[in-house]
């Protein structure tokens, strides 16, 4: 593996990691372990915790994907990888 | 017109639609028949994968589901749609990359294995089958409530409906009338969350309209709904979970996985022209979901508010729950309570013998409760609610337009129908393509394959009509099985393919076999082996839920840890990969010179 080739990967799986920080932090975080603690704040009229598990987390979930859809086309381009 | 002229009208209409969809599209080539021809645009490739993905479960059982599960229910909403961020990033970029039609040919040319491929097969179908059956079921029962007709006649129109367009229109007729199922599933499940949402909360957007405060009062919905339940003895409803939080973890482990490696999801990553394309397909896909995930808690919730409600008529002005004239009289109960009688998914018995209903929780760990519950002469809880009818009886228990039924109607079999065509591609391919002209018939012409995949399709088709006509008595379990089975075999093997490069086929293997046979162990221990009652074994182990008081459907997150930590013990004393096999994983992982779909090896 070259230079690049590696970098692009290493790159790749820094934006991967990074993703799945937010992903685990908004569902299996917010919307499972500390769901009680955050009930007692208010958003909307639903509390927090429960909001994160049954809305919350979704709209995140879409914003994730496009969010790295988006970066991984910037990565290609940059390491001109990316499909003509 | 009657609500029964109006349901075979829309039924009716939509039915058309498919099939006249299918006709335009038909399939002419293997490629068209497996992924499309390649080149559906990735918005519509996400409507297809959303309808593909909501399936009888979905629409009809989910929110239900939710209603009586309150906060917890939301393991499903995030289990089913937290899976797609794993797919767009982990697989669906990669497989695309690879450019091969179906989920074996991967482990064909990745695991250099003929057993490898196999392994992959037997998981496939196993998935795949027990979650169409599940399909068939509903199709069946869809059919009957809302038709008239018998369930095993309701069962043979779903056989020949699907025959009709997955048989001659392949991936690429399936796609496009998916995309037409997604429109109808959509508004058929939102239309009446909106009149639903409004007339509770006065806000028409039903993901507002949760947190909104109930009309006429100054409390919010969910509070109000919290008040509610309590006073009927039933468990506070924004902090009620099932079983501990450990087991609510890793439950939404296990269907996030199984999202992930179910392959009727993962081969429609093929059908799209390039690498970018399958990542922003991913989003797509779970913005059409999404719709109809974020709609779901607020029919939840709705749906349980106005059920007491009726039952119960001092529940929404905050009157004595107790009061004998607060609970309605039987004989003068709604016409839809009569209409769901019939089918016995609604029972009453009165126990007091005072000729009203009371529905309550008699199992409630609030002691004063249950003694006010006593005192007021109340002898047990007397209706019996099955939570599947709940999302196609809501718009008839807030008395919405006859019209709006009738579309939840065919709303529920456009689910149905979607899901279970996509499933029914996934086996054929797998038959036709990855067994037998890879495999056993390797000279067979493209037109021969195209024929073997048909015939797969509708000895499938036969045989699906035949389990959901006679389901053998595991309908809930299945779905939840199909996803630990892809969970525990599938998705780990497929994730190490793409991120290991040194990952070999006898890791790969051993650590499917021990993944899935860890899973059906767990699962059989309480179910019974093969699903045979009698033959449960979980005594031996001390009572139900013996590991850590974890469910047996959420057991497919435990398998794949052990598919994870099997297949690197195995390949740390195996000889290593050959070079190219390493050489082509580092190709898979850039996007450049993607092409088309190939079945050529």
């Amino acid at each position: 593996m070259d230079k690049t080739a590696e970098q692009y990967w290493k790159r790749t799986l820094g934006l991967i990691r990074n993703v799945l920080i937010v992903w685990f932090l908004v569902s299996y975080g917010a919307g499972i372990i500390f769901a009680g603690a955050l009930d007692s704040i208010k958003i909307g009229g639903y509390p927090l915790g429960f909001w994160f598990a049954q809305q919350g987390a979704i709209y995140i979930f879409v914003a994730l994907i496009f969010y790295y859809a988006k970066t991984m086309e910037k990565i290609d381009r940059e390491f001109d990888v990316d499909e003509q | 017109m009657s609500l029964q002229a109006i349901t075979y009208l829309v039924v009716g209409l939509s039915f058309a639609l498919y099939i006249g969809i299918a006709i335009w599209s038909r399939a002419g080539s293997t490629k068209e028949f497996y992924v499309a021809g390649g080149g559906v645009h990735p918005v519509l490739n996400g409507m297809a994968t959303g309808a593909d993905w909501m399936s009888a479960a979905s629409f009809i059982s989910m929110a239900g589901l939710i209603g009586f599960m309150g906060y917890g229910g939301a393991l499903f909403l995030m289990g089913w749609t937290g899976g797609y961020v794993l797919l767009a990033m982990l697989l669906a970029p990669y497989l695309r990359k690879f450019g091969k039609y179906t989920v074996p040919d991967f482990f064909k040319a990745r695991y250099y294995s003929d057993t490898a491929t196999i392994v992959a097969v037997i998981c496939l179908l196993a998935a795949s089958t027990t979650y169409i059956i599940g399909q068939m079921t509903g199709v069946g029962v869809a059919f009957s409530r809302f038709l008239g007709v018998s369930n095993t006649m309701g069962v043979f129109i779903g056989m020949a409906i699907v025959f009709m367009y997955a048989v001659f229109g392949g991936m690429k007729g399936i796609t496009y009338t998916q995309v037409a199922q997604y429109c109808v599933l959509i508004l058929a499940y939102t239309i009446p969350a909106i009149f639903i949402s409004l007339h509770l909360t006065g806000n028409p957007i039903p993901q507002l309209g949760l947190g909104s405060s109930f009309v006429g009062s100054d409390m919010s919905m969910l509070a109000k709904l919290d008040q509610v339940v309590m006073d009927l003895g039933f468990a506070k409803y924004t902090t009620q979970i099932p079983g501990t939080k450990l087991n609510m973890f890793v439950y939404t482990v296990s269907l996030m996985l199984g999202t992930a490696g179910l392959p009727h999801v993962i081969i429609r990553f093929f059908t799209v022209p390039k690498v970018k394309d399958a990542r922003m397909s991913a989003g797509w896909a779970l913005v059409f979901i999404a719709i109809l995930y974020t709609t779901a808690p607020s029919v939840a919730a709705m749906a349980r508010l106005n059920l007491h409600a009726t039952i119960n008529t001092a529940v929404k002005s905050d009157g004595n729950v107790f009061a004998e004239e607060a609970s309605i009289k039987y004989s003068t109960r709604p016409a839809w309570m009569e209409r769901w009688e019939v089918t016995g998914l609604l029972k009453f018995n009165d126990k007091n013998g005072d000729g009203r209903i009371q529905y309550y929780n008699d199992k409630s760990a609030n002691k004063d409760f249950l003694a006010k519950a006593e005192a007021a002469g109340w002898k047990g809880n007397e209706l019996t609610v099955n939570r599947d009818i709940m999302v196609l009886a809501n718009p008839e228990i807030a008395r919405l337009p006859n019209w709006v039924i009738a579309l939840v109607a065919a709303g529920g079999l456009a689910a149905a129908l979607s899901t279970a065509a996509g499933l029914l591609l996934a086996i054929s391919s797998a038959v036709s393509h990855d067994l037998l002209r890879n495999m056993f018939m390797k000279d067979m012409s493209e037109k021969g394959e195209l024929m073997a995949g048909r015939i797969a399709m509708a000895a499938a088709i036969v045989g699906a009509g035949y389990l959901g006509l006679n389901p053998p008595d595991f309908a809930a379990g299945t779905v939840a099985i199909a996803f630990g089975l892809a969970a525990s075999s599938i998705f780990p093997a497929l994730m190490m393919g793409i991120f290991s490069k040194t990952m070999n086929r006898q890791g790969a293997i051993a650590g499917m076999l021990a993944g899935l046979g860890i899973t059906m162990f767990y699962v059989f221990a309480h179910t019974g082996i093969l699903y045979i009652k009698g033959t449960e074994y979980y005594h031996l182990f001390g009572g139900k839920d013996f590991f850590f008081g974890i469910h047996p459907n959420a057991f497919g997150a435990i398998g794949a840890l052990v598919n994870f930590i099997v297949a690197l013990a195995v390949r740390s004393f195996t000889e290593p990969v050959p070079d190219h096999i390493a050489q082509m994983v580092e190709d898979v992982r850039v996007p450049r010179g993607s092409g088309d779909a190939v079945a050529d090896h």
